[in-house]
């Protein structure tokens, strides 16, 4: 039989993997009482975290290129307000709006890799513009708080639950409780294992690793490290667009202040998943696991009820650079062992 | 042709020349609406103080000028931003508040604490979180933005939880003073001239900003050539978080009020705007300083001309992201490379003509 290598970057996505399954079962004993047990607890993790899980997959690849787009929170809340002020006021279907977010997210993408890996320019610095850009055009747009009431076919989607047929409760009703999740999260799940699979088994997916890894190995190896780039940003910011749907069907309004900080928490949740700022390592499942630790320590500092809500963003920064220091020690060991 | 070649290649064209763009703007705007041409220049006396739209953008862009000199040498020794900055104003604004009010107490006329331990504390801890960033990128070898991306977060929420998520006023005259008027000009101005003019004389008569830049351009070499790298990066930082203290207490005593959410929101963008504006590359070592504040005041001159401009603080992004892109790819390497190339070409084709 095989051994299976446990290396670093194994131990990394253990140590999340164990640490998210550590604080679950601590939230269910300390607030069992609270219905922390609840399949359905769970469940609503993953529903008010489905945009970010889309958007943390495309920052994954980004930074496993040694890249990083922060304009992704201000992208996101530009797709929400197209999409407010497109069906709100402009009377346009949400089929229509959906394909004209995704092709903005294209462009926007296509515009920032350009920037970055033909201009040589920081990714930082582009993605900072982008930001800028994309949270003003937002206010262009409109500066007020825009709900989506009137497209059918978006409220409906936005309604639909996808039911469980077990782990149900019955509550003091006398009322059986089904869990269920949104659309969302079906279709974050499902960009979640596509990304999976093109990071791992497609030609494409394994470059974004080697330009990662050493770009100038990557270049001797005859791979196009500048198309790569360019590539791996447009995905970014389609995923990113595909997250902001998500994020749109959860909150079902546009306003400029939406999604501050989407991306920091998509940031930190990669980067607790295990993918290295340095580029070349990482994995979606990882990412994944980040964005549920995330979305537990906000389930828990809300169920406690009395603890301020900045606690929350207090844990997740200590948990970041609890996570960022270990990858320094290991990038140390890894140094001396050469 | 030569000459003009020149004046572009000097270090301060690029800031000078937005600053000039940017009051022209103003002249042509004033002659469009009908006031007088040279509005924006005008200064008068009104009731014992300075006004007019130039000492406004000089008010208002104190903050960022001191900020940016911070952010120049943090830029400069360790080719990464320190992005905590606004966060960290934000923590030291609550701390400074919450010493002085008392923990809890939400609107006070009279200190609880002397006003020199508030605003010491709040400094300190700015210093303290300087001190953080700089500890993780000078000894742990994490990039500087990832490493700052940690107080980002967790400045503004600390700053949260010590006002007990609420906005903490001090009312007492002396604290209001920071931020408002000594005499006839407004405090902050004083302030950052205070900071600019002790940085400027600090990097001119000791080696440090000469050691700085040797860091920047070459940590390794530096090292084997004596100095020690890590501590110099490290003091950049704490210099940085320093002025971030200095700057929290300005925005704070402006307002005379902890407001955690909204002091020094989208600051850090501002403070690494002005560095890039000012003619300094992002990429670390070189810098110039008196870029960085011209650059500073840019900013904060664009900014008030596009809301004379009628548009809204929360559209204005858009001009300074378009103004941020075209900046930098002036800047950029192949850009530039294309143009050498295409003058070489020029005067190629030129010389076959005579």
């Amino acid at each position: 039989m095989k051994k299976a290598k446990i290396n670093n970057n194994n131990v990394l996505l253990l140590i999340t993997i164990v640490l998210f399954v550590v604080m679950y079962l601590a939230g269910c004993v300390v607030y069992a009482d609270k219905g922390f047990t609840r399949m359905q607890t769970f469940l609503n993790i993953l529903i008010s975290n489905a945009g970010l899980i889309s958007v943390t997959c495309g920052m994954t690849c980004v930074m496993l290129t040694g890249g990083i787009d922060i304009s992704v929170g201000s992208l996101v809340a530009l797709d929400c307000m197209i999409m407010a002020v497109g069906v709100e006021k402009m009377g346009m279907g949400s089929p229509v709006l959906m394909a004209f977010i995704l092709v903005i997210g294209v462009v926007f993408g296509a515009v920032q890799g350009f920037c970055i890996a033909y201009l040589e320019i920081q990714p930082f610095i582009v993605t900072m513009a982008g930001m800028f850009f994309a949270r003003g055009m937002t206010a262009v747009l409109s500066t007020q708080q825009i709900s989506i009431t009137s497209d059918a076919l978006f409220t409906k989607l936005a309604g639909m639950k996808v039911e469980f047929p077990f782990g149900g409760y019955v509550n003091t009703k006398g009322i059986l409780q089904v869990p269920y999740v949104r659309v969302t999260v079906v279709v974050a799940l499902v960009v979640v294992l596509a990304i999976f699979f093109l990071l791992n088994y497609t030609r494409f997916g394994r470059s974004i690793y080697a330009v990662g890894g050493n770009q100038q190995s990557a270049t001797l190896m005859g791979l196009d490290v500048k198309k790569t780039q360019l590539k791996t940003y447009i995905l970014c910011s389609f995923l990113t667009s595909i997250g902001g749907i998500c994020f749109c069907l959860n909150t079902m309004n546009g306003t400029v202040g939406q999604a501050t900080g989407l991306e920091m928490s998509a940031i930190s949740s990669a980067v607790i998943g295990g993918t290295l700022l340095t580029g070349g390592v990482g994995n979606v499942f990882g990412s994944l696991f980040g964005v549920l630790i995330n979305g537990t320590i906000s389930s828990l500092v809300q169920t406690n009820g009395k603890l301020i809500s900045s606690w929350a963003n207090i844990v997740t920064a200590i948990l970041l650079c609890f996570f960022i220091l270990l990858q320094a020690v290991f990038a140390k060991i890894k140094e001396r062992n050469k | 042709m030569s000459n003009l070649k020149k004046l572009t290649k000097m270090r301060l064209f690029l800031p000078i020349f937005s600053m000039i763009l940017v009051m022209a703007i103003n002249v042509v705007y004033d002659i469009a609406s009908g006031n007088a041409p040279f509005n924006f220049f005008t200064i008068s006396l009104n009731n014992g103080v300075l006004y007019g739209r130039l000492i406004d953008v000089l008010n208002r862009g104190s903050e960022v000028a001191i900020l940016a000199v911070g952010m120049t040498l943090v830029v400069s020794a360790s080719a990464g931003t320190d992005i905590s900055v606004g966060s960290v104003m934000s923590l030291t604004g609550g701390m400074c508040c919450m010493l002085l009010a008392g923990y809890g107490v939400t609107n006070v006329s009279e200190y609880a604490m002397p006003l020199w331990v508030g605003i010491g504390a709040g400094i300190l801890v700015a210093c303290a979180c300087g001190l953080f960033n700089g500890f993780l990128v000078a000894y742990m070898n994490i990039q500087p933005m990832v490493a700052t991306l940690i107080l980002w977060s967790a400045g503004r929420a600390i700053g949260l939880l010590l006002c007990n998520s609420q906005i903490v006023y001090v009312r007492v005259e002396s604290f209001q003073k920071i931020g408002a008027y000594v005499g006839a000009i407004p405090t902050p101005i004083l302030i950052a001239a205070a900071v600019v003019i002790i940085a400027a004389l600090v990097l001119r008569f000791t080696a440090l900003g000469t050691y700085i830049q040797s860091v920047g351009i070459n940590k390794k070499a530096s090292r084997i050539a004596g100095l020690s790298s890590a501590k110099i990066i490290l003091l950049c930082y704490v210099i940085c978080g320093l002025c971030a203290g200095i700057a929290g207490t300005v925005a704070t005593a402006r307002i005379y009020s902890a407001d955690t959410n909204n002091i020094g929101l989208n600051m850090e963008l501002d403070a690494i705007l002005s560095v890039a504006l000012g003619g300094n590359s992002l990429g670390g070592g070189k810098f110039n300083l008196a870029g960085s504040i011209i650059g500073a005041y840019t900013i904060q001159a664009i900014t008030t001309t596009l809301y004379a401009l009628g548009v809204s603080s929360a559209q204005a992004p858009v001009f300074k992201a378009i103004v941020v892109i075209l900046i930098v790819v002036i800047q950029a390497e192949p850009v530039k490379e294309f143009f050498k190339k295409r003058a070489a070409k020029k005067t190629v084709e030129g010389g076959v003509q005579a």
